[in-house]
């Protein structure tokens, strides 16, 4: 059952991000200034977004955990930061292409680039301290306050481009200041859900992974109690 | 339209897809070995039960 939803999901975000990228690829106009090469964004920033969705449900699943102790919080915050973890790498690697292209660099260290960068390698911080931990219980509490303080960095990245003395190489806001041309804003959104339908997907691949590996560590004390 | 620009477009729009697919393969080899690993217990615990 299980299985049937997480594929129905993967066809449904396919056939709107295919039909979503079919729209941005022949039907939206250059844009003035940049060319082609705005398309990009139609990606880049869904992927931040939703890594901020999921970062934001591995914080609260990671207090729950801590709260309960039940290991079905840990397995959903260990899903959710792997996948924020990849949606932040698509976000910083398209953000730098385009860059080269409109700026003439790869990278400036800026405070909304660096404070990404920042993100991306704190949530593989994450990543890296839970195998190095065997102990079921431990490794979770542990990576539990990782994540915990693994999301301070991101109102810092939010806020990045909203500070008024901070100059960021970074462009400001343009969703709440209206700065999006209305054509782009209906792919914009749907982009965003398109990202939103793939990342839940993997997600759910993801989890039940997480519960298959806890049936086998479960399995091994049983043989090794015998 | 300007071809520098296609051109970064379609690096960026490569290396996004990139991403995407290293991470699902990523989970597909993790998948198949913990599959893998699931059997070969319960095929150990159900013999050690006989």
């Amino acid at each position: 059952m299980r299985e049937k939803a997480t594929y129905l999901l993967a066809l449904l975000a396919a056939v709107v991000m295919i039909g979503n990228l079919h729209t941005i690829f022949t039907q939206l106009p250059d844009e003035a200034m940049q060319g082609a090469v705005y398309r990009i964004i139609f990606v880049h920033v869904p992927a931040a977004i939703n890594a901020d969705i999921f970062f934001t449900i591995a914080l609260v699943t990671a207090i729950l955990f801590l709260a309960t102790k039940k290991f079905i919080y840990d397995s959903v915050t260990v899903a959710c930061v792997e996948v924020g973890a990849m949606l932040t790498l698509f976000n910083l690697v398209t953000g730098s292409i385009w860059g080269r292209n409109q700026w003439g660099i790869w990278w400036a260290w800026d405070l909304r680039m660096t404070g990404q960068l920042m993100c991306f390698l704190l949530y593989m911080g994450y990543l890296l301290v839970r195998p190095a931990i065997s102990e079921p219980t431990q490794r979770a509490t542990m990576s539990s306050i990782v994540a915990i303080f693994a999301y301070a960095d991101i109102p810092l990245v939010l806020m990045a481009i909203r500070l008024p003395n901070v100059r960021t190489q970074h462009p400001g806001p343009v969703l709440e200041t209206g700065g999006m041309a209305p054509a782009f804003r209906g792919p914009f959104a749907i982009g965003i859900l398109a990202m939103f339908l793939i990342s839940a997907a993997l997600v759910l691949v993801r989890l039940h992974q997480e519960t298959a590996q806890r049936e086998i560590d479960s399995l091994r004390r049983e043989v090794h109690a015998r | 339209m300007d071809i520098t620009n296609l051109t970064f477009l379609f690096y960026g729009y490569s290396a996004g897809w990139i991403i995407i697919t290293l991470f699902v393969l990523m989970l597909v080899a993790r998948g198949r070995k913990i599959d893998g690993e699931l059997a070969r217990l319960k095929a150990l615990v159900e013999d050690r039960e006989r």
